[in-house]
């Protein structure tokens, strides 16, 4: 039965619209020059006309879907975010969208949005603009309002109309957390209609549209909890729980999502304008405008590999199962490639395998892809993944003759093209490379701990380094879903460099006493997700104290004498049960909080900071990253520094170049050398473009 | 590759191997299902390999009883072990003969010229065998599934008695002749009585498995065992059932299980119920040749013949009196036997009958006696009683071990065979390709 000759096709720049033989009409979101929808002020003005259009003639039901791959509309047009100046301009756009789908909304006829992967943010959005929603369940869906990690929250209706669908308890979370949902849990809260194969997409939409079965009504437990009694009762339990995880004065965008559902939830309109207000107000927020910056930063990692030339690496062969090559290898499988997992022998290999074993179980609920996923990581003591292998990456012992031996038995044995690669954090890439046949194919990939939640990679060349290789590397860390920042081979590359003088402060700072907590407190009310002193206590005061070792060596910075003082007591960290702090089952005990600091909190934190600022100048001066962009990607998202200040460089510009180089001089002749301003600073400006 | 069309018999190569470690059975079902065994010990086997799992023309893997959900375990195998969609894979069952039959098929798949390269071998999760409900359970609940009102469903309910829930071990069902109702331990007891075997020779017999099996892994006569990790990343390297200290006397105390009253027949000198996979790589003389391959030995031919039920252990004489005469061959010519030890009775009474002439004139058809197979050359590493024996993948398994013991002793011929419950045996002649 075909209808062919009776489909009728409009077309805009960005939408087409087909109606079939009964009357429906399919509106195809299909942005011009783009892998992937946003919704630009263009596709506003297409989605007007073409709303237009199809009043003139109404048809019996209306379907949004998406003509791309990659999903239904992966949310607003970020980029346009930053030609945004005014308060005025904000409310203007957001009234756009928001009449938009007040429109949809009212259209009329059954309206269905028939999802597939990304439907975010705005495009979730216009998703509950429609009647029903259905999500195509047999690949990976993204369905959230991930909004406030943009220092914002949804502005085109989304809050009004998700906690009219689901309730706020499971609306809110969703909006604080930004998290997405995949297709099972979107069916699960409600969020969607059905969740089907996509085989089905379009007759499920077809029988939604003919049935017009009731709109799902929420709870009474829903209802209650909208009322003027409960909101201010939740709401205030919902900002403590916020507060938990960040601060109002940095973060205020869930703060203010929390304050415009308790003074405006029991009614749509009042909330609808009160979101447009609300978001206006975190428009110019410096928060949003530097999160934004981050996401954009974090844009441009992910687009490193785009015009490489298509290395599209399968099996990885991972030496060295210790914590740090096994959470390697479970990462890489995780992911989807072919592992080989390769130690001395198999009892070395075990409690890699564990971890691997609990991670597939967290990850994934299905238990098919667990099992694939433990397939594809193959314990191999007797190294016979190396022949097979397009990524081979070395993690064994920080001792050079060791490296050295084992890349004289493995280079042989690559695969003419494989990419050979150490995850040393401490030994130079030229040292090691100097020693292989062909120096010029080693690379660095350097992983943070622990794996699976750090997104970085370092991917670091040397001089003699072959640029083909390093991209190769690239791209094999985008395969890997991870950031690969792209620097240069020297001592501490760029992550490690920068935070050891911040956490080497911290425990001067210590050593002078001040109490602990106090300059944890400090560094956390800074806006880092972790103390120095914990983070070390963490990280193993051995392992930082040789590392610490070998940067001062190397950039002249003094050691503080009581690390190893504290190794010689066999303090270690959480690993030994003492460190800094005493641990008990991993968790630190704090005692009672000390408050009686010789120094003031701001003065602590401008010692660490500054101190870590000047490394950063240094590193820029050294050329170590392209540009201060990659220096701020790196230092968040492999050291989590403080996102809503968008990076350490862009905090040194807000902060003002040379005020703090005053006042690092200041520092200088009060503490010494340590504090003394880097050569960098002079052309600092340089770098800032 | 390019298939040879030619109906002459091509050499048939067995260019490597692996097995998983047999684990014995400990009460609970085992810690890997009978695919993860399968799967884990053909992982490095195939990663050492010049070829990928890809080029592969066919998997075929004998299996007793896979779980249910391991339906044609060998699809699952091959697919899981990134053979890919258009590999084919299937399973063949022929009770303990599953694995040498497995071999077998691949062996005469690659000789007439269809496949090139196939993988081939058998497995058993002896320890996972189900526990079923008993027929009046499943009735029960057919009637409880069925009832609508919730009044049929009370009285249904209220029919369960205590017999209902007495469990339907399918182990010991699966090890029982479904024809003349004897379990394979009373059909060794049939053959103790009729080759006069005593108590104290199958003893003896047990001890020396457990001793051969205890030098063999102290002298690194194992390396065709891969390690296998269980889901908490522990690590099993070498077969657990061996008692290095086994002795006669501790033996000796061990009641007969399969016949309480008279019988001879203990669990010492019996094989132990174990999980295990085995397998080994077949290639054709092309791809040997075009992959470099360096042949552990070569398939020469392969016998089965049939018997009484009742007398099933006897199998390996019937099968290796055909072998030997279809290829002209008398004991003397044969190096090294691997004869599946299912119990010490039937090892020792396939011995017997083939130094026997009446047996061999009645039964086999021949002339006078076959001859004393030397026990010098016979299960040199142990068997099933000390490792093992996994029924589907034991055929495997000895072939395997049967290239190894010719490789390492570099000598010339040998025959693997066993006994297969319900009246069979299989018997296949391998020769040492690099002497």
């Amino acid at each position: 039965m075909s209808s062919e000759n009776k489909t009728q096709r409009r077309e805009y720049k960005n939408i087409y619209v087909e109606r079939d033989a009964a009357g429906i009409a399919w509106l195809y979101i299909d942005q011009a020059d783009s892998s992937a929808n946003v919704l630009s002020a263009e596709m506003f003005i297409d989605l007007d006309a073409a709303m237009d259009g199809l009043l003139k003639d109404p048809p019996s039901g209306l379907v949004f879907l998406s003509n791309k791959k990659s999903g239904f509309i992966a949310g607003a047009d970020v980029k346009a975010f930053t030609r945004v100046h005014t308060e005025a301009q904000v409310k203007e756009s957001i009234e756009v969208g928001q009449s938009m789908f007040n429109r949809i909304e009212a259209f009329g006829v059954p309206t269905v949005a028939a999802i597939h992967g990304f439907c975010l943010g705005g495009g979730l959005e216009l998703a509950l603009a429609c009647d029903y929603r259905i999500v195509c369940d047999d690949e990976p869906a993204r369905i959230g309002l991930p909004e406030v990690l943009l220092g914002i929250h949804p502005g085109f209706g989304g809050s009004v109309r998700l906690i009219r669908l689901i309730g706020a308890l499971s609306a809110m979370p969703i909006m604080l957390t930004g998290r997405s949902l995949n297709a099972r849990r979107a069916k699960q809260l409600g969020v969607v209609d059905d969740a089907v194969p996509r085989r089905h997409l379009r007759s499920v939409a077809i029988k939604l549209i003919k049935n017009k079965p009731l709109l799902k009504r929420k709870g009474i437990l829903a209802t209650l909890v909208n009322t003027s009694l409960a909101r201010p009762l939740i709401a205030r339990y919902m900002k403590q729980q916020t507060a938990k995880k960040v601060s109002e004065q940095h973060y205020p965008a869930p703060f203010a999502l929390i304050e415009l559902w308790k003074s405006k939830g029991g009614n749509d309109q009042a909330m609808m304008k009160g979101e447009a207000d609300s978001i206006a107000k975190l428009f110019m927020h410096p928060t949003a405008k530097r999160l934004v910056r981050v996401f954009m930063l974090q844009e441009q990692l992910k687009g490193l590999i785009a015009n490489d030339g298509g290395f599209e690496p399968r099996h990885v062969h991972v030496i060295g199962a210790g914590v740090m090559g096994g959470d390697i290898a479970a990462w890489c499988a995780l992911k989807g490639m072919r592992v080989t997992l390769q130690d001395r022998a198999p009892e070395y290999i075990e409690s890699a395998m564990q971890r691997a074993n609990k991670l597939f179980k967290r990850r994934f609920k299905d238990k098919y892809e667990r099992q694939a996923a433990k397939d594809r990581l193959i314990p191999d003591h007797k190294s016979y993944g190396i022949e097979h292998a397009d990524v081979v990456i070395e993690v064994i012992i920080e001792n050079l003759d060791a490296k050295v031996a084992l890349y004289k038995d493995i280079e042989p044995r690559l695969k003419k093209n494989a990419v050979l690669a150490t995850n040393t954090s401490s030994i130079g890439l030229e040292d090691i490379a100097n020693h292989l046949e062909n120096p010029s194919r080693l690379i660095g990939l350097h992983f943070f701990n622990p794996v699976a939640k750090m997104q970085l990679v370092e991917v670091l060349k040397a001089d003699v380094t072959d640029l083909a290789q390093f991209k190769k590397g690239i791209c094999f860390v985008r395969a890997i879903d991870r950031l690969p920042l792209p620097a240069k081979s020297s001592p501490g590359f760029l992550v490690n460099r920068i935070l050891l003088p911040y956490l080497l402060e911290a425990v001067e700072l210590y050593d002078e006493g001040v109490p602990m907590t106090f300059i944890d407190d400090a560094a956390t009310r800074f806006g880092m997700p972790m103390g120095p002193i914990l983070l070390a206590d963490t990280v193993g005061l051995d392992i930082c104290h040789s590392v610490a070792l070998i940067l001062s060596k190397a950039l002249g910075m003094p050691m503080p004498s009581i690390l190893s003082k504290m190794i010689d007591e066999e303090r270690l960290g959480v690993k030994s049960g003492m460190g800094f702090y005493k641990y008990k089952n991993g968790k630190p005990v704090y005692g009672k909080k000390q408050t009686n600091s010789p120094l003031t909190e701001k003065e602590v934190q401008d010692r660490m900071i500054l101190r870590l600022l000047n490394e950063c100048v240094a590193c820029m001066r050294e050329g170590i990253v392209d540009n201060a962009a990659l220096l701020d990607a790196g230092m968040i998202f492999g050291t989590g520094f403080a996102p809503f200040t968008g990076g350490p460089m862009h905090y040194l510009e807000d902060r003002g170049i040379s005020e703090t180089r005053n006042e690092l001089e200041l520092l200088e002749k009060k503490y010494g050398d340590r504090f003394k301003p880097d050569a960098g600073w002079t052309e600092l400006h340089t770098y800032l473009t | 590759m390019p298939k040879e069309n030619t109906a002459n018999k091509q050499s048939v190569y067995v260019v490597d191997g692996a097995r998983s470690p047999f684990l014995r059975a400990r009460g609970r079902p085992g810690k890997f299902a009978a695919a993860d065994l399968a799967l884990q010990s053909a992982q490095p086997l195939m990663l050492r390999q010049p070829f990928i799992a890809e080029e592969l023309d066919e998997v075929i893997l004998g299996c007793v009883g896979a779980a249910a959900n391991e339906a044609n375990i060998a699809r699952v195998v091959s697919l899981r072990l990134g053979c890919g969609d258009a590999v084919p894979a299937w399973t063949v069952q022929r009770n303990c003969g599953s694995g040498l039959q497995a071999v077998d098929t691949a062996f005469r798949n690659i000789a007439n010229g269809n496949s090139n390269i196939i993988l081939a071998g058998g497995v058993e999760a002896m320890s996972q065998a189900p526990l079923m409900f008993n027929r009046a359970m499943v009735d029960l609940i057919s009637d409880l599934y069925q009832a609508k009102s919730v009044g049929q469903k009370i009285s249904a309910l209220a029919k369960i008695r205590p017999g209902h829930l007495k469990p339907v071990i399918s182990l010991l069902i699966g090890l029982t002749d479904p024809v003349v109702g004897l379990s394979m331990g009373k059909t060794a007891e049939i053959l103790a009585s009729r080759f006069k075997i005593s108590k104290e020779d199958m003893d003896a017999y047990a001890v020396r498995s457990h001793q051969r099996l205890t030098a063999a892994q102290n002298e690194g006569r194992m390396g065709e065992i891969e390690v296998v990790y269980d889901q908490d990343g522990k690590s099993y390297a070498a077969d657990d059932g061996v008692r290095p200290d086994s002795n006669v006397d501790s033996l000796s105390n061990l009641k007969p299980v399969f016949d309480r009253n008279h019988g001879l027949v203990t669990a010492g000198n019996s094989a132990q119920v174990t999980d295990g996979a085995a397998w080994v790589l077949l290639a054709s003389e092309a791809a040997v040749k075009q992959y470099k391959l360096m042949p552990l030995g070569r398939i020469v031919d392969c016998d089965w013949a049939g018997l009484s039920p009742a007398e099933m252990g006897l199998g390996p004489a019937y099968a290796a009196s055909a072998l030997l005469k279809n290829n002209k061959l008398g004991i003397a010519d044969i190096d090294y036997w691997e004869i599946n030890e299912a119990f010490a009775a039937q090892v020792l009474a396939c011995v017997r009958a083939l130094a026997d002439k009446e047996f061999c004139r009645a039964e086999l058809d021949r002339s006078s006696a076959i001859g004393e197979i030397d026990q010098e050359r016979l299960n040199v590493d142990g068997g099933g009683i000390s490792l093992g024996h996994p029924v589907g993948a034991s055929g495997a398994r000895i072939v395997l071990h049967m290239l190894k013991t010719l490789q390492r002793t570099k000598s010339v011929r040998g025959i693997a065979s066993l006994c297969i419950g319900g009246g069979q045996g299989g018997a296949m002649l391998l020769e040492n390709t690099n002497v």
